[in-house]
């Protein structure tokens, strides 16, 4: 169930635009970062609230690559497979994320502390290659530097 | 900015990385531009920057103050009236609107305020991708600078005139930096592309006259109001007005963005700016403006990096910024990866787009993999015309095919090895 604290934030978002389904981004990802993804139940309650059917607004949100329709872990790994990454060698990284990690691309640790996803570009060509764990940024990745990254987020291995 | 000289977008900033603050903006004659513009008439404006030959530096090239003068204005004019500056930046190989946003939040603004004043819209939003955090954190605080000092809100310095500026974060996919999807995802639907006719000028968000216009786009404007069309005209050595942010990943020494004169050549970026390839690497080809746009070789090179001259070349500049295949990268395995984007990122709206490109996509993997067959390539080829301008919805399957249909023509020979010797010829010699 929406808190009171999310449902004012949707209404606050729902102001600045022309008409409530606006906000309907703003008003997911409200929820995201609360509770890591947007389950069912959360998502039909917000419909609501912006006077969207439920599937308008699944619609709205299985369109997008970062929000998240199913449990994700604590720490959600982008790494950016597009094509300047790719010449920089992003494969080695990812393999070497897949076997830190036990899991495949698109997969989550069982101790629910990593899920790997790749991204389209993540805007930093001349630093490749990159990924974002949570907010941050971490460019010129190596083996190396991705354990150091890992161990950064809680990983024991 | 006064003193910006040769560089009005990149002159002042910060060695450390840190954003330029208001108060250091305005030392350097930034808002300067926009005091100017307060003092013309909204139709002036227009004209200045028409006549400075601003082409869209989202990668369609076409003239700004032209843009903006589709719009309706006047008493009778459909209002409210919206501007937009896509900060969307997904295009694979493009980082230049990144520093633009991170470090000179303001020139943004700025600009996005007079450009406001000269289609007279009263709104305007910065539609911002999610990845981008430091952007969207500095943009904010910027933005909060400019109410504080007036230069938004109501009644911008005395003069009148009323416009608010929002940031809209966005959640990631790439066909929302195309004009009409991104109007769609504000309104909060399915980013899909809008038919044009209408164009946004006439009928954009919520239906409203709305004008797009990219970061590095809206940047100069400030520069063109404070300087004039003549001057910035002449910053450039070709037709196409003004600077162009120009960058170089891949091997190459110096990987990096610069600011240069529009019509720089694509060897002096490769050579002098980016220092030549890495130790150990060699040259195979670059794409000159991201991952929709044909690739060009070592008899390439002399080419002009301004939009006319890189087309009569057989490619386009797109976002100029370069990206460089050195000899280990495989062309059939890069031509995989930049088709299997452009399929995970359509939308899914029109036919040719949601079954051609997977279809691509999945022949240049089986291809790279040895499971390739000879008329594979000409399946791909029948693509690159079934997929092309007209054919499709919008213009993201036909950027897809710009790579791949100069791809089969230059790497023909490795397509052909791949097939014949049942694997990637790159992968087997590693073994």
């Amino acid at each position: 169930m929406l808190s009171d604290e999310e449902r004012r934030e949707i209404e606050e978002e729902t102001r600045h635009y022309g008409q409530k389904r606006g906000a309907s981004v703003e008003a997911l990802m409200c929820v995201q970062r609360r509770r890591g993804w947007v389950d069912d139940e959360t998502l039909r309650e917000v419909a609501d609230m912006l006077g969207m059917s439920v599937d308008e607004l699944d619609g709205v949100a299985t369109f997008y690559n970062l929000i998240f329709r199913r449990p994700v872990g604590k720490n959600v790994i982008l790494i950016c497979n597009t094509i300047s990454c790719m010449v920089m060698g992003y494969e080695r990284i990812l393999a070497h994320l897949e076997v830190r990690l036990g899991i495949r691309l698109g997969q989550t640790t069982a101790d629910g502390l990593f899920t790997l996803l790749s991204v389209p570009c993540l805007g930093a060509c001349d630093r490749s290659p990159v990924m974002m764990v949570g907010e941050k940024l971490y460019p010129g990745l190596t083996p190396e530097l991705a354990d150091e990254i890992l161990r950064e987020h809680g990983w024991r291995g | 900015m006064a003193g910006v000289g040769e560089k009005p977008l990149t002159g002042r900033l910060k060695p450390g990385g840190e954003a330029l603050d208001i108060s250091e903006y305005e030392v350097y004659g930034g808002y300067k531009g926009l005091r100017k513009a307060l003092r013309m008439d909204p139709s002036e404006i227009r004209k200045e920057v028409k006549e400075a030959n601003l082409r869209g530096r989202g990668g369609a090239g076409f003239n700004t103050g032209l843009k903006w003068s589709f719009v309706p204005t006047g008493k009778d004019a459909p209002r409210p009236k919206y501007l937009i500056a896509n900060a969307d930046e997904m295009e694979p190989g493009t980082f230049k609107d990144r520093l633009l946003l991170e470090r000179n939040p303001h020139l943004v603004i700025e600009g996005m305020i007079i450009a406001s004043f000269a289609i007279e819209a009263e709104t305007a939003f910065v539609f911002l991708r999610w990845e981008y955090t430091l952007a969207a954190k500095r943009m904010r605080k910027a933005i909060a600078e400019a109410y504080e000092r007036g230069y938004l809100g109501r009644n911008i310095l005395g003069s009148g005139l009323s416009i608010d500026i929002r940031v809209h974060v966005s959640a990631g996919r790439y066909i929302c930096g195309e004009e009409t999807a991104l109007l769609n995802a504000l309104e909060g639907r399915r980013a899909i592309p809008r038919s044009k006719p209408p164009f946004p000028q006439t009928s954009g968000l919520w239906g409203r006259p709305t004008v797009v216009n990219n970061v590095e786009t809206l940047s100069n404007v400030p520069h063109i109001i404070t300087g004039g069309a003549e001057w910035y005209r002449k910053l450039s050595r070709s037709g196409d007005g003004g600077t162009k942010l120009f960058g170089v990943s891949g091997r190459v020494k110096r990987p990096g963005l610069w600011e240069l004169p529009m019509g720089t050549t694509a060897r002096e970026i490769l050579e002098e700016h980016a220092g030549g390839m890495a130790d150990g690497f060699s040259f195979r080809c670059l794409m000159p403006g991201g991952a929709s746009t044909e690739f060009i070789c070592e008899d390439g090179l002399d080419v002009k990096m301004d939009f006319d001259s890189v087309q009569k070349a057989g490619s386009r500049l797109g976002t100029g910024t370069m990206i460089v295949l050195d000899h280990t990268v495989c062309p059939v395995a890069a031509l995989h990866n930049l088709e299997r984007f452009f399929a995970e990122e359509s939308c899914g709206w029109c036919t040719p787009c949601r079954e051609g490109l997977p279809w691509v996509a999945r022949l240049l993997g089986a291809i790279e993999d040895g499971k390739g067959e000879t008329e594979d390539i000409e399946t791909l080829r029948e693509h690159t015309g079934s997929l092309w301008m007209g054919k499709t919805y919008c213009a993201l399957a036909p950027g897809a095919m710009e790579p791949l249909k100069s791809g089969l023509a230059v790497f023909r020979e490795d397509f052909e090895r791949h097939i014949r010797e049942k694997g990637c010829p790159l992968k087997m010699e590693r073994r």
